[in-house]
C-alpha cells in the first residue's frame, strides 16, 4: 500500500526518485539472499543466529553517527547521540553474547555431526 | 581544516563506498558461516569485523564535514558508554535469560532506527525553517505540487516522506513491544489487565490516529515547520502506545513468535533508515535481519501449529475451559525406581521443557546421561522447536551444560525412534509431548508432538498434574507404561543419579 503510495507519487528531483529503484533492487536482493542463507541455518543455532542478526540489525548505528554531521540542528544531535549509544549497546553487547554462546557449542566431540 | 588529508572523503568517496560494498559482503558471508556449528563463531566475528568496518569508513566520511568537538564528543560518548554497558549485559546474562536480552538488545535496535530518522526530521525542519519565505510567510521553493504546498515530501522529496516516517512507525513499534516483551518473559508483565476484548480496537484506533500524525509529517500542513513539531512528537508517542498495546495481550507461550517477529521489525526498521539516508549498507544489512526474523517467526508458528495471525490477534486463550482435568490411573514413582528402570536400559532419550532451565537441571541431566553412558547405554536428546523461550534456546541452555551439540535430535529425526527406545525422560516439558495433538478437537490437534508414548517406558518428571500452556489435560499421564515422578527436576534428576551410583 505505502509502496504504491510512493511510486504514484510526483519525485521531486531526479536523484531521489533514482535512490528509490536502486534502493528497492539492493532491498529485494538482499531479502532473497537473507532467506537463501537463513533456511540453511540449523535449529541448534537459531538463538545465535537471532542475537547475531539482531547485532548487524544495530548497522543503524552508522545513520546515528551521520547526525553527528555539520547540519544538524542540536535537537537533531542529541536524538542522534542517543541514537550512537543504543545502537552502541545493540551491537557490542549482540556481537559479544553470541560469540559467547557460540564458544559453548565448540564443547566436546566437536564436528562430528555437523548438522546439514 | 582544508589541509587535513582525511577531510577530502564524503560519503559518495569511491573508497567510503568500496568499505561499505565489503562491509555488505562480510555481513552476508558471516551468516553463511552460521550454516554450520564449526564455522559459527568465525561467521559472527566475521559480522563484528563487517560492523567495525563501517563504523571506521563512517566516520572517516563524516570528518571533513562534522565539527571534530561534536564528532570526537559523540564517538566518546555515545560509542563507549554504548559499549561499556554492551559488555556488561553480554558478560552477566544468564543462559536461562537469553530471551530477554535478545528482546532488550530488539528494542534499543529498534529505538536507534526511530532516532536517527528523528534526527533526519529535524535536520530537515531547521533547513525548512531557515528557508527564504515570500510576502504570505509560506516557504517559497518549486516542490512537485507547485508554490504555496510546500510540505516535507516536496522539499526533500516522497521517499524521504515516507521513509522516516515508516522507520519511526516501525521502530517504535519494535522498542516498547519488545520491552513488553522483555517485562513479560522476565515475569514481570503478568497477561493484559485490560482483559482480551478492551484493547484490541484501542489498537486500531492508535492505527489510524499515528497513520494521521504520519500523514501530517510527510505530506500535510503547507508552509507551517511549526505544526509537524508538534505531528512528529504525537507519531512518536502514538507508535510507542500502539507497540504496547500489540504486545500486551499476547501469552506468554507466544512469546518465541513475538520475539522472532520483532528481531524481524528491529531489521526492517534499519532498512527503512537506509532508504531516509539513501544508504544501500543499511539496506543489505536490514533485509538480512527482516529475512532471518521472518523465517524464524514462521518455524515458530509451525511448531505450534498456530498462524501468525492466530498468535497475534486471537489473544490469551483462557485455556479454553481446559475441559476435563480429572486423570485416572496415574502411577507415580521414585527416583529409586527410576534409577533401578535405568539400571536395565540400554537406550535412553531425554526431552527437556522450559521447566528443566527454570529448576535449572540441565547441568543434572548432563550427569545422570554421562554415567548411563559409561554404562554402554545409548544416551539422545529430543529437542522440540518450542522447547525454550525463543527459537533455538534449548539447545544453547544444554550446550551450557557441556552436553554434546550432536546428541540433539530434531522432532523429525527422533520421532521414528520412540518405537526402538528403553525409557523416555521427559524433564519439565508437557504440551510438546501430548496425544491430544493427534485428536481432531483439541486445542493443539495438528501440532507437531513428540511420540514419547511409544517408547518401553515413560517417565515424567513433573511437580504436579498442572496442564501446560495449552491448558488441557495430558492424556500421556494416564497411559500404561507412563510413570510420574512428582518432585523438582533438579532434584529428582539428582537423586536418580545417586541412586544409580549406588547400584
Amino acid at each position: 500500500m505505502m509502496l504504491g503510495l510512493l511510486l504514484s507519487l510526483p519525485v521531486a528531483d531526479g536523484a531521489t526518485g533514482g535512490f528509490l529503484v536502486v534502493g528497492l533492487w539492493v532491498f529485494l536482493l538482499a531479502i532473497f539472499v537473507g532467506v537463501e542463507l537463513i533456511t540453511k541455518v540449523p535449529p541448534t543455532l537459531h538463538t545465535p543466529l537471532m542475537s547475531g542478526a539482531n547485532a548487524i540489525s544495530g548497522i543503524t548505528l552508522v545513520g546515528a553517527l551521520s547526525c553527528a554531521a555539520a547540519d544538524f540542528p542540536q535537537a537533531g544531535r542529541v536524538l542522534g547521540f542517543l541514537a550512537i549509544t543504543l545502537a552502541t549497546i545493540n551491537v557490542v553487547g549482540g556481537f559479544l553474547v553470541t560469540d559467547r554462546m557460540l564458544g559453548m557449542f565448540g564443547g566436546a566431540g566437536r564436528g562430528k555431526k555437523d548438522a546439514d | 581544516m582544508p589541509t587535513d588529508p582525511m577531510g577530502a572523503f564524503t560519503m559518495e568517496s569511491p573508497l567510503i563506498q568500496g568499505a561499505y560494498m565489503a562491509a555488505a559482503l562480510l555481513f552476508i558471508l558471516g551468516i553463511s558461516r552460521l550454516a554450520r556449528v564449526r564455522s559459527a563463531r568465525q561467521g559472527n566475528r566475521i559480522a563484528a569485523l563487517a560492523m567495525f568496518l563501517a563504523v571506521v569508513a563512517t566516520t572517516i566520511a563524516l570528518w571533513g564535514d562534522a565539527e571534530r568537538e561534536t564528532l570526537w564528543a559523540t564517538l566518546a560518548g555515545g560509542v563507549v558508554l554504548g559499549a561499556l554497558i554492551g559488555i556488561v549485559l553480554a558478560k552477566r546474562v544468564a543462559m536461562t535469560a537469553m530471551p530477554e536480552l535478545v528482546a532488550l538488545f530488539n528494542g534499543l535496535g529498534g529505538a536507534a532506527s526511530m532516532l536517527v530518522a528523528w534526527a533526519e526530521l529535524e535536520r530537515a525542519r531547521a533547513e525548512w525553517a531557515s528557508a527564504p519565505r515570500g510576502a504570505d510567510g509560506l516557504v517559497v521553493s518549486e516542490g512537485a505540487f507547485g508554490l504555496g504546498t510546500v510540505n516535507l515530501a516536496t522539499l526533500q522529496g516522497p521517499l524521504f516522506a515516507v521513509a522516516a516516517v515508516l522507520s519511526i512507525l516501525i521502530g517504535a513499534v519494535t522498542l516498547s513491544g519488545s520491552l513488553v516483551a522483555y517485562g513479560k518473559l522476565a515475569g514481570k508483565i503478568r497477561g493484559s489487565r485490560l482483559g482480551p476484548l478492551g484493547i484490541r480496537p484501542l489498537n486500531a484506533v492508535l492505527l489510524a490516529v499515528a497513520l494521521a500524525a504520519a500523514w501530517t509529517v510527510g505530506f500535510g500542513m503547507a508552509g507551517n515547520p511549526e505544526a509537524v513539531e508538534w505531528a512528529v512528537y504525537a507519531l512518536v508517542a502514538l507508535t510507542l502506545l500502539l507497540g504496547v498495546g500489540l504486545v500486551v495481550p499476547i501469552g506468554g507461550a507466544d512469546m518465541p513468535v513475538v520475539i522472532s517477529l520483532l528481531n524481524s521489525y528491529s531489521g526492517l526498521a534499519a532498512c527503512a533508515t537506509g532508504f531516509v539516508l539513501q544508504n544501500n549498507l543499511l539496506i543489505v544489512a536490514g533485509s538480512l535481519v527482516g529475512a532471518s526474523g521472518l523465517i524464524l517467526t514462521r518455524i515458530m508458528c509451525r511448531a505450534m501449529n498456530r498462524s501468525l495471525a492466530n498468535v497475534l490477534f486471537a489473544g490469551i486463550d483462557a485455556g479454553a475451559d481446559a475441559g476435563d482435568q480429572e486423570y485416572t490411573g496415574v502411577k507415580s514413582t521414585s527416583a529409586a525406581e527410576l534409577a533401578m528402570v535405568l539400571d536395565a536400559a540400554q537406550s535412553v532419550i531425554f526431552v527437556p521443557g522450559y521447566g528443566l532451565a527454570v529448576a535449572q537441571a540441565q547441568h543434572k541431566v548432563q550427569e545422570l546421561a554421562t554415567m548411563l553412558e559409561a554404562r554402554g547405554c545409548e544416551v539422545r536428546y529430543a529437542i522440540h522447536p518450542v522447547a525454550g523461550r525463543m527459537p533455538g534456546h534449548m539447545n544453547v541452555l544444554l550446550a551450557e551444560a557441556n552436553v554434546p551439540y550432536e546428541r540433539l535430535f530434531e522432532l523429525d529425526e527422533i520421532n521414528g525412534d520412540f518405537k526402538n527406545t528403553d525409557v523416555t525422560i521427559v524433564v519439565g516439558a508437557n504440551d510438546v509431548c501430548n496425544p491430544a495433538a493427534y485428536e481432531e478437537g483439541s486445542a493443539i490437534a495438528g501440532m507437531p508432538v513428540l511420540d514419547v508414548w511409544d517408547s518401553r517406558t515413560v517417565v515424567v518428571v513433573k511437580r504436579s498434574l498442572s496442564p501446560g500452556y495449552a491448558g488441557i489435560k495430558n492424556a500421556l499421564f494416564e497411559r500404561d507404561n507412563a510413570l510420574m515422578l512428582f518432585e523438582d527436576a533438579k532434584a529428582a534428576i539428582e537423586e536418580t543419579a545417586g541412586e544409580l551410583g549406588e547400584l
